[in-house]
């Protein structure tokens, strides 16, 4: 019983460091945190069989908890949206932003579950002290060509946040701006509102 | 690609004339104008690549899939793509990069011997990573802008620049060039091409289904951006006119 006690004690005290040790790096270079959130991510998809098969509220709950806190997602849906940001109410912008969210991780969810045997190249990073914005480049290596997978970042009240990734020489708030702006000019802000509620109940019937 | 490209390419002349004439009456903002003035035609062209690809290029590219264990898939992809790196060789010469195009032709020797005639890509095993230049992204090294936004016939998407690029690549590739094969065998082998890159890209398309507003801008804005993108080496300077 006495052991026991202290099994548990010695578990529970290496689980608190090994946390602690994992918080511990350094998340507060743009690049150091690129590197501990994805590796984080991809140890949680590998073991996880229900992610492998494309469970969407696993995954949507991965991305709340590990993805979230580091990105500014509002700030990407603000840059996609552009010059139509501002004909959004408050309520509108949150709408928007929700729903876009849910898209993104309904289409990019499934291309993560299928993570298996790929390595992460983490390319140099350069930058000086007082940049606010910048580019962690990655490559994902596995059969065939490298994919380029680069991350955007700012620094905010917060510490970084990625607003904008760029998958094979695209940049997503870039692909997005004609697709929100056409929405938009087609049915107005409650149109596009309308679209993305659409589409997500659309894939969300399909998978 | 040999006759069949060269065939195509000729009516994809006689469609650009076309293109010429056809006045483009879509509602389009400023920054899309200037990118893609023949949006009408590009669209309409777009919707027949479409309806090609889903009743004839992509049920045949599901089949071969299915058909065909993935090593042997892999098998034709590098051995394709090990033709092709003679061509990305000589583009990194022409685009005053010695030392890559020394790896591309390292790297077509190493595969076409221990590879087995390319088969295997022992290369990029051994360190030698894989390069992508083709007479296109020349040109935009050269300093030659894109032109107008254009789809190909069964191609699909390019510009003007990329499509003097390719019209070039074709005259310039191993098979259009042989004289060890027959007009027929190199239609055979170019469809073969095209069969398996197809094959290569069947789960990337419904991920564009899902993610394209409009798959049409979608992929002409992705296009765009990838291309600058392979022309700076993956470092192109940010654009202007961002908002």
């Amino acid at each position: 019983m006495h052991s026991l006690f202290i099994k548990i004690l010695f578990v529970t005290q290496a689980l608190l460091l090994g946390i602690g040790m994992a918080q511990a790096q350094d998340v507060k270079t743009p690049d150091g945190l690129v590197k501990f959130v994805v590796e984080d991510v991809l140890t949680v998809i590998k073991n996880d069989k229900a992610i492998q098969s494309g469970d969407f509220r696993k995954i949507n709950a991965l991305v709340d908890e590990k993805i979230l806190p580091y990105s500014d997602f509002q700030k990407t849906t603000r840059m996609s949206m552009g010059r139509n940001w501002s004909k959004a109410s408050p309520a509108q912008q949150d709408q928007i932003t929700q729903e876009f969210k849910i898209l993104l991780i309904r289409i990019y969810g499934g291309a993560l579950a299928q993570i298996k045997d790929q390595k992460m190249q983490y390319k140099p990073f350069r930058s000086s002290p007082d940049d606010t914005d910048v580019i962690v480049r990655t490559a994902i290596l596995g059969k065939g060509d490298p994919i380029q997978l680069d991350y955007r970042l700012e620094k905010g009240a917060n510490g970084w946040k990625v607003y904008d990734i760029n998958i094979l020489g695209a940049w997503l708030v870039e692909s997005y701006r004609n697709q929100f702006n056409d929405q938009i000019s087609k049915g107005g802000i409650d149109g596009l509102i309308k679209f993305l509620q659409d589409r997500n109940t659309a894939l969300s019937t399909n998978k | 690609m040999s006759q069949l490209g060269l065939r195509i390419l000729k009516s994809v002349m006689l469609l650009s004339v076309l293109t010429m004439t056809a006045c483009a009456s879509i509602q389009q903002t400023e920054r899309v104008a200037t990118i893609d003035p023949f949006e009408r035609v590009n669209r309409a062209v777009f919707s027949f690549n479409e309806t090609a690809d889903q009743y004839v290029i992509k049920p045949i590219a599901e089949g071969y899939k299915f058909v065909l264990p993935e090593f042997v898939r892999t098998g034709v992809t590098n051995f394709f793509s090990n033709i092709n790196d003679v061509l990305t060789g000589a583009n990194n010469l022409l685009q005053g990069k010695p030392v890559n195009a020394v790896s591309d032709i390292g790297r077509f020797f190493i595969n076409s011997t221990i590879g087995i005639l390319g088969l295997f890509d022992v290369a990029s095993d051994m360190g030698l990573e894989k390069n992508r230049e083709d007479f296109g992204q020349t040109l935009g090294v050269w300093g030659f802008s894109d032109g107008p936004y254009v789809v190909l016939p069964l191609f699909g998407a390019s510009n003007v620049r990329d499509t003097v690029g390719f019209v070039v690549d074709v005259k310039a590739d191993f098979i259009t060039n042989t004289n060890q094969l027959g007009a027929d065998e190199k239609i055979a082998i170019d469809s073969l091409r095209i069969i398996n890159r197809r094959a290569d890209l069947l789960d990337a398309g419904q991920l564009i289904e899902d993610a394209a507003f409009d798959k049409y801008s979608f992929l002409r804005d992705s296009y765009l951006q990838r291309r600058r993108n392979q022309i700076y080496d993956g470092y192109p300077p940010p654009l202007k006119d961002q908002e």
